[in-house]
């Protein structure tokens, strides 16, 4: 038995037997490990709400043949508590960790820079001063950015070109009208803005940004980081915008 | 492998939910040994629940009838809802024998990493029963997880132009436990939910 100890978030748990649940957590330095929660589910766990998503927690497991084995587990920040008291956040967050759990693919390889973003993410959104949704754009544009997916916004994705005029997913961001292939969208310049100051973090610029290019640049990065992950993400359907920006419903993925 | 029906028997058996091949080996070798007036019972019992059982017109309830027991139960509260995830845990807040109103079964709990959202759940007919204006508090006991957080976070919200009294279950310290294995949520919930000791 080779007991280890990291930190980590936990991004997804499912039921296992009568009591039991696998807890896919993304670790800081072994990256992502699925471990066996003995008896978590009965109300006399020891475990407790430790291992419920988004908790960034201290553990120790044991290595099993096929499942680690959680043996002791401190909680560093129950950022889950804070976000289900607001459903937005909460489905924004849910997105987040679905993201980072489908980026990290091979378990057990270290994932450091997905490992703090995902816990930068988190902590602003808890934190709540910028509009949810923005944050979890600003975490796909830089997950994508960590996975070597960053979308090219400056200049054409294709020859180089400084005057851009579309963006097409195909080509990698955005394109200038020479290379411009057939369906790419046209989002307004500010849009294009708004999706630079995110990937850049410059959230004074982000925050200052209008409710219609917000929405536009949600449907351009949902559908910019389905299509590199070759998969639908099943929690962004069910991601509310804030009341504040009733202009919600936004159709994921249908705009180029 | 064995021959013909047994193998049968054991691949049936093996779809169960938690039953190995080793497991189903072990429950057909019973079968195959018990008296064939019990095997008989057991396949008389399989077929009735798929062929009577359903689920309760009004509150989602497993029911031998349109109707559950329960919703049928000219003595029970109809003022007060109480709005679970499941029919198990019906189950297990009857058996507490503290509450006398009425249930609401949701079908599970908001889960979005699942593809699980609102329109997934019973949470329509809910509002349905609550637009007759009959019903004057909401109990929503889902599971004290994240989704089942979740969930009444979201009823609470939907629910809120209602003029309704809307509760929670309590959470907190489980009896018979140890104060120095809480974990954090739960013993902050604990403080939060404290209560005065009148004596």
């Amino acid at each position: 038995m080779v007991l280890y100890r990291d930190e980590g978030v936990v991004l997804r748990t499912q039921k296992l037997g009568e009591a039991d649940r696998i807890v896919t957590i993304l670790t800081k330095r072994t990256g992502k490990v699925r471990g066996v929660a003995r008896g978590v589910r009965k109300t006399t766990s020891r475990f407790g709400a430790r291992l419920e998503p988004f908790s960034h927690i201290d553990l120790q497991l044991h290595t099993g043949r096929t499942l680690d084995v959680v043996t002791q587990v401190e909680t560093i920040r129950p950022y889950g508590e804070a976000l289900v008291a607001d459903y937005p956040r909460y489905t924004a967050g849910t997105a987040m960790l679905e993201t980072a759990d489908r980026l990290t693919v091979g378990e057990k390889e270290p994932a450091l820079r997905q490992f703090l973003l995902l816990v930068g993410g988190l902590r602003t959104l808890v934190e709540g001063g910028h509009e949810a949704r923005l944050v979890l754009d600003a975490f796909f544009l830089r997950s994508l950015a960590v996975a070597g997916y960053a979308p090219a916004l400056a200049e054409c994705a294709r020859c180089g070109a400084e005057a851009v005029r579309a963006f097409a997913i195909v080509a990698g961001g955005v394109v200038c009208g020479t290379c411009r292939p057939q369906g790419a969208a046209v989002p307004a310049a500010e849009t294009i803005a708004l999706m630079i100051a995110l990937l850049r973090g410059d959230w004074p610029a982000a925050d200052a940004s209008e409710s219609r290019h917000r929405v536009e640049c949600s449907g351009l990065v949902a559908a910019y980081l389905q299509w590199h992950l070759e998969h639908g993400i099943r929690s962004l359907r069910h991601v509310e915008r804030e009341p504040a920006h009733p202009s919600a419903q936004f159709p994921h993925g249908s705009r180029t | 492998m064995y021959e013909g029906v047994v193998q049968s028997l054991i691949d049936e058996l093996g779809m169960l939910p938690g039953i190995g091949p080793k497991s189903a080996q072990r429950i057909a070798f019973h079968l195959l040994a018990a008296d064939p007036a019990d095997v008989k019972r057991l396949a008389h019992a399989l077929l009735e629940v798929k062929e009577k059982v359903r689920f309760c017109r009004i509150c989602g309830n497993v029911a031998a009838e349109d109707e559950c027991r329960i919703c049928r139960d000219q003595r029970r509260d109809p003022h007060v809802i109480c709005v679970v995830e499941e029919p198990k845990d019906v189950v297990a807040i009857e058996r507490t024998r503290e509450f006398r109103g009425r249930y609401h079964v949701l079908g599970g709990a908001i889960s979005p990493i699942d593809g699980v959202g609102p329109d997934d759940l019973r949470i329509r007919e809910l509002m349905t029963r609550l637009a007759d204006g009959q019903v004057t508090e909401l109990i929503l006991a889902t599971d004290p997880n994240l989704e089942g957080e979740a969930t009444a976070t979201y009823l609470a919200r939907l629910v809120k132009p209602m003029d309704l009294t809307v509760t929670r279950l309590a959470s907190g310290l489980p009896v018979g436990g140890d104060l120095e294995y809480a974990d954090e949520v739960t013993l902050g919930r604990a403080f939060e939910g404290r209560r005065l000791l009148d004596v």
